[in-house]
């Protein structure tokens, strides 16, 4: 088995690896914050800290064989499916040793072995790609599920509502996993949504909807496992909604000064690292020298990962004519 | 005459039109509360209220739509794409709907609108968010489409674009929002006029967009004595401007961002080449970048676009030997 598949059988399998994978993420994504400030990233980036908990729960209850089609708020979804980390910061940083080869950046992360599509960067891109999907798993009879990743500013968009309409005629089996993070781009929800439930949308499409507590891994993965029986046993979509809080501005430019005072806060007291390592304690799963242990590997880990990246070449001119056609 | 940023100008344009006319209006995503995501609506939303400056869900379709609708019945809408790949969902009411109004009324309905939108590449923002894509619009009769390339550009095509009574695509190339330029208020530039930039006698450049600057350094290393013109307007295109120059030089050459297949260039090279077959002295060209999706890592992108080296060569390249030079790629084997 392959380095990145026993990554995705470990959070499927083990509850500690699964908080050890959340904790890599947010590493992970507190490193990207370092590197571009020392100019070892270009372009820019989108971090889901806050969100990490979501993207466990999704690798832990997806086959490998079943397929994601997430954003550009992707990393956390990357890692979580079992990319490498350094496939995954070799792909931001532009290097060959990158999931894509160093011509996608942190935008557009993909790996068919683990089920990740191409992340797309236009919002709600992915909606009626992942109902596509479904569509071809029920054409070929295979009992693989489609899921699509999209944020709360997504909601708005027509592909939205017309890939959701499309699922539930055709009776797909696909997931739609609206990660509403209270954010979209620099607008708080409430500015641009008129409902505050966003799953309650499925409604109009005839289509089972919920929301879940999204800084609770067990809960999320709770809901996201109802949906996956009722796609794979031929019941058909589910949206689901995952309370979150992006933790961190829309993009690199952006400070998140929009924000209500207190609001951060009161948001990180939820932490969800921080509630799995309090349920993990309190199941005798971890103690905390356990916990201050995988910590400081976990930095290492990922300051060791830093430095292959940085060490690994560019990719050769010759190499962006690739692949753009069927050779 | 006062220098200001890129951004800054367009921020003085729209204000300025806002100020002398009330039936101006702004919208789009975070450009009210959050000043715009690159700052080009800076202190609008305190100056002219909720009412005219508005934010919008991120719901391209429906705010361009809106923003057809508005303008057939009184409005001046001005609405911002981040993005310009952010007017794919959105195009059908840019091409099929506002640019078929005037037409399918018996020219009785029009159409004053004006899509802004970010594009291009050299920032590392990856294949979706790193395009022109200036040759989606260049079929469709009814729209008119600008690319700005400078400060001064910037505040008087904006102004032109909003008092048009046709809907207007303006492409704001990112890479100069924070490029400082003289901007004179006074001076008017209007649709459809190429800006002749540089005079020269040896060949014309027909460039765009923040090709412009990379043409002007080209025309500095290689000392050609180039005549420089920024095509401007892409839609309707100065044909005038452009013959007359070729007519003098003998010689052109279109510089694009965009990829070699289906660029506006090869419409100019077509024509000059139709109307001034026997007067020229080499065959005209185009420089675009090559047929691939942008690509994200520093140095593929930096070699994907047109480079001032690269220009340069080509410029001495045709001078010398009257044939047309081939492209970077080609003399690398690559394709």
């Amino acid at each position: 088995m392959s380095i990145q598949l026993e990554r995705r059988k470990a959070v499927q399998t083990d509850e500690v690896a699964g908080y050890e994978r959340m904790l890599e993420i947010r590493e992970f994504e507190n490193q990207i914050n370092g590197l571009f400030a020392a100019g070892l990233i270009r372009g820019t980036t989108h971090l889901c800290l806050g969100q990490e908990a979501l993207d466990v729960a999704l690798a832990a209850e997806l086959r490998p064989t079943d397929t994601v089609m997430a954003t550009y708020r992707g990393h956390g979804v990357a890692l979580a499916l079992g990319l490498t980390p350094e496939s995954v910061l070799g792909e931001i940083m532009g290097k060959t040793i990158g999931c894509c080869g160093g011509v996608g950046g942190s935008m557009h992360l993909a790996d068919m072995t683990l089920g990740l599509l191409p992340t797309s960067a236009i919002v709600g891109g992915g909606i009626p790609i992942a109902a596509g999907a479904g569509l071809a798993y029920q054409l070929l009879g295979q009992d693989n599920v489609g899921v699509a990743v999209f944020g709360d500013g997504a909601t708005n968009i027509g592909a939205f509502h017309e890939g959701l309409n499309l699922a539930s005629i055709w009776k797909l089996p696909v997931i739609f996993i609206c990660d509403n993070n209270v954010y979209g781009e620099y607008s708080r929800i409430d500015k641009t949504t008129p409902l505050e439930d966003l799953h309650m949308r499925a409604d109009s499409y005839k289509m089972a909807h919920y929301a879940v507590d999204g800084m609770d891994v067990h809960a999320t993965r709770k809901g996201i496992k109802e949906a996956v029986d009722r796609a794979r046993s031929g019941g058909g979509p589910t949206l689901i909604e995952a309370k979150t809080y992006r933790f961190a501005g829309h993009s690199r430019a952006d400070k998140a000064l929009y924000r209500p005072e207190g609001e951060l806060e009161k948001w990180m007291e939820r932490d969800p690292i921080k509630l799995t390592e309090e349920d993990l304690v309190k199941r005798g799963l971890l103690d905390s020298a356990k916990i201050e242990k995988l910590r400081a590997d976990m930095t290492k880990t990922i300051e060791g990962v830093v430095a292959t990246c940085q060490a690994a070449p560019d990719p050769t001119v010759a190499s962006m004519f690739e692949n753009v056609f069927t050779k | 005459m006062a220098a200001m940023q890129f951004r800054q100008a367009i921020v003085n344009a729209l204000a300025d039109e806002m100020r002398s006319d009330p039936t101006v209006m702004l919208f789009g995503e975070d450009v009210a509360e959050a000043e715009g995501p690159f700052k080009t609506s800076e202190g609008l939303l305190a100056e002219f209220g909720p009412v005219r400056v508005r934010d919008t869900p991120i719901s391209e379709m429906g705010f361009t739509g809106a923003a057809v609708g508005a303008a057939i019945l009184g409005a001046k809408p001005v609405v911002e794409i981040m993005f310009i790949e952010f007017l794919g969902v959105a195009l059908d009411q840019v091409v099929t709907e506002a640019a078929k109004m005037r037409y399918l009324s018996n020219g009785k309905l029009s159409v004053p609108m004006v899509v802004r939108a970010s594009c291009g590449s050299g920032l590392g923002f990856g294949s979706q968010h790193s395009q022109t894509l200036e040759n989606w619009f260049t079929a469709t009769p009814g729209l008119k489409l600008i690319m700005l390339s400078d400060a001064q550009a910037a505040y008087s095509l904006t102004r032109a674009a909003i008092q048009d009574p046709d809907p207007v695509v303006i492409l704001e190339p990112r890479i100069l929002y924070a490029k400082r330029g003289e901007v004179d208020k006074n001076v008017k530039i209007e649709i459809g006029k190429a800006r002749v930039l540089r005079d020269g006698t040896e060949i014309t450049i027909v460039s765009s967009g923040q090709m412009v600057d990379v043409c002007r350094a080209a025309i500095e290393e290689s000392s050609v004595n180039a005549e420089l013109i920024d095509l401007a307007t892409i839609i309707p295109w100065d044909r005038e401007t452009v013959l007359n120059s070729v007519k003098k030089t003998g010689r052109l050459v279109v510089v694009e961002e965009a990829p070699l297949s289906g660029g506006w260039g090869s419409e100019i090279v077509a024509a000059t080449t139709s109307a001034l077959f026997s007067e020229l002295k080499a065959a005209p060209f185009r420089i675009t970048s090559p047929d691939i999706p942008v690509p994200y890592s520093g140095p593929l992108e930096t070699r994907y676009i047109p480079t001032k080296d690269d220009v340069a060569r080509q410029l001495k390249e045709v001078i010398a030997t009257g044939k047309t030079p081939k492209t970077w790629w080609e003399m690398e084997g690559l394709k």
